[in-house]
């Protein structure tokens, strides 16, 4: 069982739920950077909601199947080809042995993961099968080459030989940073800036600087300034958190962002939001409001109870068929 | 005796913070906690991250009480009492870890001893001649943030950080000192470079430091390599 790369595209990489637990010896997460898109995805093709699939960037890959086997792709909007027929995202499909998955670019947003069945069984590292480009760690520690041979696992029973002809709808699961202002948690050193960069902060627009990749958004804009200098000693950092450089340029922390870092915490983008920050595309203007932390909470919840629910009345329908 | 500030940093995350200091019975006091807490095996905790005086918590709020809201508070008043318990000293082994300085190995090394008005040589002697201590492991795998560097060598970090920094690089940003593990970008000054090798992650544990161990840095000549030797 093993799919080959025929072309990598721009950033495709093996990604799981990332690494938990290793955040005391420097090792950060990495992972999808919209964890729901792969549970979908996997859930769509019956496998376990972690295993691990593929991160597609803007311009997807050129894959070739070696063997049958079921696949689904969720997240941003790509055109994929199997053998040149068109197919639909966000639901299952079977490929065959010799099959040719094609995927151009994306039409709005910036990600999708491509869940395959039986998932990418390569060895785990550090209790993942994750790459994070930025450490360099992974069993694949960098981006899909042409040439690449990726093992898949023995795929569940479901679904079986016909693919469901059923599709989920993507609109709670996918929407662009720039559709509707990102939600900020207020941050530890929020209080210090000038009221001005306060106002600009949450007024005006933010480009999504071509420098981004999967450690941060890199923002640029109005720069933004405390009333005075801050010193701050490196703490730990997690996902979401938007820090405050000297040169006054924002950057929102992703998937591979370092474990600890001393820059100034403005505020904290709502978990609610992360799937959308995966999709933040160079060039794209995002804005910020502020919420409370019970709103981000409520809104968290439900968005996870979203998906639980989804995902068990996925596995339902796939064992009716 | 100070006693932290508890915030929340995000949903699912909470931090413990002393002072925004760089402190050695500080440190302690983070590792101690972390400890415990550890210890203590609480639900739903995934990651226990110690900074230098700030202890990070990530966890599944679902795990502390129906609604997220009063996750933070629920586990806050878990974790109060601990910070009660006597906190003994961090200890650890010792290592000493030879170290090439200047020239291709350490590119700022000449610089940096210029900005502080100190020659080359004297300035080495200043970097090799304390213990340190690991006060914790951050920004990538295996990289160590030392404790105890001498005064007259803290040195504010480049105003361009190199997009690249071999690994193996000894370095100094800001009261730190530090060792690039891998090739990383990085904004500290280089002044040394080792060969040894501080994170793998196909061994175990896949780090040779920990927090607590102490480390001196031996000048040599030929080759940058490392010995491990007790006492000091």
């Amino acid at each position: 069982m093993t799919v080959s790369v025929l072309a990598g595209g721009l950033c495709s990489t093996v990604q799981d739920l990332g690494r938990v637990g290793y955040g005391a010896i420097g090792v950060g997460r990495a992972g999808a950077l919209d964890q729901d898109a792969l549970c979908l995805a996997n859930s769509l093709v019956g496998n376990a909601p972690g295993a691990a699939g593929m991160e597609i960037t803007l311009a997807g890959p050129r894959l070739k199947f070696e063997t049958g086997a079921a696949f689904a792709l969720c997240g941003a909007p790509f055109d994929i080809r199997l053998d040149g027929r068109s197919l639909e995202a966000w639901r299952s499909h079977r490929a065959f042995a010799g099959s040719v998955l094609e995927f151009t670019q994306a039409r709005s947003g910036a990600r999708a993961w491509l869940a395959l069945a039986g998932g990418i069984d390569l060895p785990c590292v550090l209790g993942s099968r994750s790459t994070d480009l930025n450490a360099g760690l992974g069993p694949l520690p960098r981006t899909l080459n042409p040439g690449d041979r990726l093992p898949l696992g023995a795929p569940s029973d479901r679904p079986k030989e016909n693919a469901p002809r059923w599709s989920l709808d993507p609109r709670p699961w996918f929407a662009t940073a720039d559709a509707s202002p990102l939600r900020l948690l207020p941050g530890r050193d929020l209080p210090q800036l000038e009221q001005r960069s306060l106002d600009v902060l949450c007024r005006q627009p933010f480009r999504i600087s071509a420098t981004s990749n999967r450690v941060a958004l890199r923002l640029d804009g109005d720069p933004l300034q405390f009333r005075h200098s801050l010193e701050c000693v490196s703490e730990p950092l997690v996902e979401g958190v938007v820090q405050l450089p000297p040169d006054g340029r924002p950057m929102i922390l992703l998937g591979e962002h370092p474990v600890s870092g001393g820059y100034p915490c403005i505020g904290i983008i709502a978990a609610v939001d992360h799937a959308r920050l995966a999709q933040a595309r160079p060039g794209a203007a995002v804005r910020f409001t502020l919420i409370s932390a019970a709103e981000a909470h409520r809104l968290r919840e439900e968005r996870q109870r979203a998906r639980s629910e989804l995902m068990a009345h996925i596995r339902r329908r796939l064992e009716q068929a | 005796m100070s006693w932290p500030q508890f915030e929340p940093l995000g949903e699912c995350s909470l931090i413990v913070r002393w002072e925004q200091k760089i402190d050695q019975s500080l440190n302690a006091r983070v590792h101690a906690l972390a400890r415990a807490i550890a210890a203590a095996a609480l639900p739903g905790i995934e990651e226990i991250v110690p900074g230098y005086a700030s202890l990070l918590l990530r966890f599944d709020p679902t795990y502390w009480g129906g609604q997220c809201a009063h996750a933070h508070e629920a586990l806050r008043s878990r974790i109060e009492p601990m910070l009660r318990q006597a906190y003994p000293a961090l200890s650890g082994e010792i290592l000493e870890i030879e170290v090439r300085y200047g020239g291709a190995d350490g590119p700022d090394l000449v610089a940096l001893a210029d900005a502080h008005g100190l020659d080359p040589h004297e300035f080495v002697a200043r970097h090799c001649a304390p213990t340190y201590q690991v006060a914790m492991l951050g920004f990538a795998p295996g990289f160590p943030y030392l404790l105890g560097l001498d005064v007259r060598l803290h040195s504010p970090r480049r105003s361009t950080p190199r997009v690249r920094v071999p690994a193996g690089s000894v370095a100094i940003g800001g009261a730190q000192t530090g060792i690039y593990p891998s090739e990383l970008p990085g904004g500290w000054h280089l002044i040394g470079r080792t060969r040894i090798r501080l994170f793998d992650a196909a061994r175990k544990p896949p780090c040779l430091l920990k927090p607590g161990d102490r480390v001196r840095f031996v000048p040599i000549d030929g080759p940058a390599g490392a010995s491990s030797e007790p006492g000091a």
